[in-house]
Order: C-alpha cells, then sequence, then structure tokens
C-alpha cells in the first residue's frame, strides 16, 4: 500500500530499516501473530493500533527479542543499535537519573552526552536526583533521554505515553517531535490513540488479532492540523479500521 | 497513667501546631491528610515513654515491697550494682568475651550468608545445592544443633562460634536470596535491552535489588547473634554475660541477672540501630512512609 519514497519531514529514505516476512509467535497452543509482513524504511514514523490483545504487544517484544517464551517462526531484519521506550518509564529506583540515562553506554563522553540529552528533555540540573523524586511526566521524559541517548537508529516504543495525563501527553508529543527531528531514528510506536498516530506518524498500521488489517500513509504536514479535511478522513478510516463506526 | 494519655496527646497537638503555622495552604492540607491515615510523629524521644514507665513501676513497686529482692532486684540497685562491677572492672573481661564471640559469630555468619545466597541466587547449580539444605537447616533450630557441635568441635569458643555462624546465616540467606529471585523481571528485560553485560547486571541491577532484603536479613541477625549467645554462655565457660547470669542464678543475685539483662538489651538495641542506620543510608532512594 506503501508507494515509493515520500519526501517529507523525516526524511523517509529508501534504505530499510526493519524488514518482517512471515513472522509467527504463540504462546503455547495460542497463536498470538499470524502472518506478518511488513518492511519500515529509514527515517519513517510508524505508529502502530488495533484492539487490546490484537498482538501490538507480542510484535514489539518480537523485535526487541524479548519473547523467550513464545514460540516463533519467520524471519526478522532489524538494526542492532535500537532503543525500546516501556510503557512504564522503567528507571533503575537505586540509580540517579544521568546513571539510569546512561545505562550500559561504555564509551568515555557517555555522561556528557547524558547530560546533554538531559537538557534536551527540559530536566537540565535533576542529573543527581532519584528516580522517585520525579513526577510521572519526567520519569517518562529521562526514560526517553535514556532511549536516545545511545544514538539508536530505530526507537520502539510500547505506548511511551499511555499512563500520562491528556495535557503532559500534548506536550509529550512535541518533546518526541522535536527529539525525533533532530535524531532521526526510525520509529515504531504502538498506542491506542488513533489521534496520537495522526499527530505523529506518517504510516498507521492498524492490527487485529494478530494480523495486519491496514497499512495507512498519512500525507498530512507537520504540524499537523486536527481540523484539516484529510485528518478527518484519516481518522474516520482508522477508526472503522478499528471496528468503531464514528457520526463526527 | 494519665500520664500516658498526655504524652500522646502532646505528640498530635504538636503536629497539628505544625500545621497551623504552616504558611503555605498546600502544606497545611498535606498535613492534615497524613494525619487522618497515620498517627502523628511523636515528639523527640517519644518512644522512650514506655520503657520510662516500666521503670518507675518497677521501682515502686520494689520500694513499697510488692517486689521482693530476692525475685528481682529494683532498678537502682541494679545500677549500683553495674557501677560497682565497672569500678571493680569484673564486668569489663566478660562484656568483651560475649561481644567477641557474638560479633565474630555474626561476622562469619553474614559473610556465608551473602556468599551462599549469591551463589545459589544466580546459578542453578548453586540453587540446586544450597536452597533446599539451608532451607531444612531453617526448619532445625541452631541450638538443638548443640549436641552434635560439642561432639565434632568440643566445648570450647569454636563450638560456640559455629552455633552462632549457623544461626546468623540463615536469615541473611533467606532475605538475601529472595530479594535476589524476586528482582523485578522488568529491570531484567531493561538490562537486555540497553545491553548490559552480565557483569554490570549483577552490579547494577541483582545486587542493588536485592540489598533491601539483605538488610532485612542483617537486621534479624544482630539480635540472633546474641539470643543464641544468652545458651551457649552456659556451657563450660567462665567469662561471658551469660555466665555472668547464670552464675548470679545460682547465688541468688538478682541485681546481677538485671545488669546483663540491660546489657543484651542495649546491645540488642544499639546494633538494631547501626544496621537501620547503614539501611537507611544505603536506600535513601526508597520514599517509604515513617522514614
Ligand atoms: N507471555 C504470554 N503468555 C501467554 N499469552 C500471552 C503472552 N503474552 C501475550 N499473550 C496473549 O497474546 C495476545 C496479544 O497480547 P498483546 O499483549 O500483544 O496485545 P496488545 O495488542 O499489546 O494489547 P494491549 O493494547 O491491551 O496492550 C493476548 O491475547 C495475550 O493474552
Ligand atoms: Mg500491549
Amino acid at each position: 500500500m506503501n508507494a515509493g519514497p515520500r519526501p517529507d519531514e523525516f526524511g523517509a529514505g529508501e534504505r530499510l530499516a526493519v524488514s518482517v516476512r512471515d513472522l509467527a509467535r504463540g504462546f503455547g497452543e495460542k497463536t498470538v501473530l499470524d502472518g506478518i509482513n511488513f518492511d519500515i524504511r529509514d527515517g519513517e514514523f510508524v505508529a502502530l493500533i488495533g484492539k487490546s490483545g490484537s498482538g501490538k504487544s507480542t510484535l514489539l517484544r518480537a523485535l526487541a527479542d524479548l519473547d523467550d517464551d513464545a514460540t516463533s517462526s519467520g524471519v526478522i531484519r532489524i538494526p542492532d543499535n535500537l532503543s525500546v521506550l516501556f510503557q512504564d518509564s522503567r528507571l533503575l529506583p537505586w540509580q540517579n537519573v544521568i546513571d539510569n540515562i546512561t545505562l550500559g553506554l561504555r564509551d568515555a563522553d557517555a555522561r556528557d552526552r547524558g547530560l546533554a540529552m538531559l537538557r534536551d528533555v527540559g530536566l537540565a540540573g535533576r542529573e543527581n536526583a532519584w528516580p522517585n523524586e520525579l513526577s510521572g511526566g519526567e520519569q517518562q521524559r529521562v526514560a526517553l533521554a535514556r532511549s536516545l541517548a545511545r544514538g539508536p537508529s530505530l526507537l520502539i516504543a510500547d505506548e511511551p505515553f499511555g499512563a500520562l495525563d491528556a495535557l503532559t501527553r500534548i506536550k509529550m508529543h512535541e518533546l518526541l517531535f522535536r527529539l525525533i527531528a533532530v535524531h532521526r531514528p526510525t520509529v515504531l510506536l504502538v498506542t491506542h490513540d488513533v489521534d496520537e498516530a495522526l499527530v505523529l506518524a506518517n504510516r498507521v498500521i492498524v492490527m487485529d488479532e494478530g494480523r495486519i488489517i491496514r497499512d495507512i500513509a498519512v500525507d498530512l504536514p507537520y504540524p499537523r492540523d486536527k481540523t484539516h479535511p484529510h485528518f478527518a478522513d484519516n481518522r474516520r478510516a482508522l477508526l472503522s479500521a478499528l471496528g468503531v463506526v464514528t457520526h463526527v | 497513667m494519665t500520664y500516658e494519655a498526655d504524652a500522646y496527646s502532646l505528640g498530635l497537638a504538636g503536629r497539628e501546631h505544625r500545621a497551623a503555622d504552616a504558611p503555605v495552604g498546600a502544606v497545611h492540607a498535606t498535613l492534615c491528610r497524613k494525619s487522618r491515615f497515620m498517627p502523628g510523629r511523636l515528639p523527640r524521644g517519644g518512644v522512650l515513654f514506655g520503657p520510662i514507665a516500666l521503670l518507675v513501676i518497677w521501682q515502686l513497686a520494689s520500694l513499697i515491697g510488692i517486689l521482693p529482692e530476692k525475685l528481682l532486684a529494683a532498678p537502682t540497685t541494679a545500677v549500683a550494682t553495674f557501677y560497682d562491677m565497672i569500678v571493680e572492672g569484673t564486668l569489663a573481661p566478660h562484656f568483651f568475651a560475649s561481644a567477641t564471640r557474638a560479633y565474630l559469630g555474626l561476622g562469619i555468619g553474614v559473610a556465608l550468608g551473602i556468599a551462599l545466597a549469591l551463589a545459589s541466587g544466580l546459578s542453578r547449580v548453586g540453587e540446586a545445592s544450597i536452597d533446599a539444605l539451608v532451607q531444612i537447616k531453617r526448619a532445625v533450630p541452631s541450638l538443638a544443633l548443640i549436641p552434635l557441635a560439642i561432639l565434632w568441635l568440643g566445648i570450647g569458643e569454636t563450638m560456640k562460634i559455629a552455633i552462632i555462624t549457623t544461626s546468623v546465616l540463615v536469615p541473611v540467606y533467606i532475605n538475601t536470596h529472595a530479594g535476589l529471585r524476586g528482582i523485578d523481571l522488568r529491570y531484567v528485560e531493561l538490562a537486555r535491552t540497553v545491553g548490559l553485560s552480565y557483569r554490570e547486571f549483577i552490579t547494577r541491577v541483582a545486587l542493588p535489588g536485592a540489598l533491601p532484603g539483605f538488610f532485612t536479613g542483617l537486621r534479624l541477625a544482630v539480635t540472633t547473634c546474641w539470643t543464641a549467645l544468652v545458651v551457649l554462655e552456659q556451657i563450660n565457660t567462665t567469662e561471658g554475660v551469660g555466665y555472668l547470669m547464670s552464675r548470679a542464678r545460682d547465688y541468688g543475685q538478682t541485681d546481677v541477672i538485671v545488669v546483663g539483662l540491660a546489657i543484651y538489651a542495649v546491645l540488642g538495641l544499639t546494633s538494631d540501630l547501626t544496621v537501620r542506620y547503614f539501611e537507611r543510608r544505603a536506600l535513601s532512594y526508597r520514599r517509604v512512609l515513617g522514614a
């Protein structure tokens, strides 16, 4: 459904960042993912939506190689330097903010890069704070700093803003957008929120019962205007793919 | 007992006062809300009220003769005896003999407990060979091992320290092991996604995660080591607080018995406070109610 490269803000190129073929995953007798095929080009921002239980998290865990307990088949081609952003900030409570950000980084300037990232997420000066001393939104910003500080070429995120209030969420969208524009990783973001997908992504994949049922390109200029007629069209298309009938 | 009621309401009054004085409305609200679910903070030294009340009653009972000297010496008599024993230099050797046994046993037991917990918490072979054994040991009271220990190690210091070691080892092992095994799987996932090496995983995730459990074990251990001592010091020894007390029993010196009890109490309390101090420092990242 995606024909050729599009020039856009994220500068999606011709090269493939991710390529998934005939992916299947199951737990015991239960098949959770079945016949998943898709590619993501370098620099694309892809949102993955679908009903609860449709297999989104399972797909991300397969990509992040976190699913030892599943029966698996299929081929995944994915960059080595990928970062994962979880729904919970998943900061180690016994490490201060900067040590959390540089966790697993071994190069000499890791700390400096970590501090710069911390500044970028608007938390300059909090490097020595404990995670417990931060608000939920601040913790998630530290988690974002942690995932970007390792200069990933692919960022995969499973409902990273799901636990935040609506206002903080909008701020996080702006922050994420700004940082993505600078660091330019390819992004695969799972969300429940159709609007979130349409505000951020230039492509939306819809899953249902372990399969991909829609793959929609979102050709709207950034920053996205929710009142734009095409925004509403896309929104309706996605909602109907999710089985929601709207009268809006 | 009106005194008790007074001291308690004193604590409440103190807190409400602070709330009323707080300049910012938000602060006021927080303090009030907290107070509805939790009793207010005691004023400084407030926890000492119970022990002091007990001492006063005890002293009064001795004075008016309800409590005869041959059953229990008055606190003041015990204090005088304590002073005499210090001046005569009869207490110090017993005290140091006991402290040496207790802390030697504690040191070895804690070290062994940690080593076993790490071996069994971090490897399957370790868990297979160690865990069930320690669990079985846990079911057997250490003091029940004394007869065997005497046959193997004699009735000297080695046997005493070995018994203390085994009784200290168990709580340290159990709690540290539980801490290691109970590490949040989400952190294990995180460690994988950020590419930690095994060594980094141990030092930055597993060990810090097990630290709260270790401290719980350590707090149990410091009191356990003194408990075991009381019994052990009745066996073939001429030095130690326990020996002092059993000899005093033979002579009916209840004041010396009280001195011995007080020494155990003070040592137990200071050990616990010391551990808690280090615990608070090491776990300062946690904001816990009452911290
Ligand atoms: N470890 C597991 N063992 C057994 N079943 C599992 C396991 N993980 C996921 N499943 C099942 O796989 C299905 C898909 O789960 P998944 O978490 O991928 O859904 P999701 O699309 O992320 O849902 P949500 O939007 O609610 O997060 C569910 O039916 C779930 O019960
Ligand atoms: Mg999910």
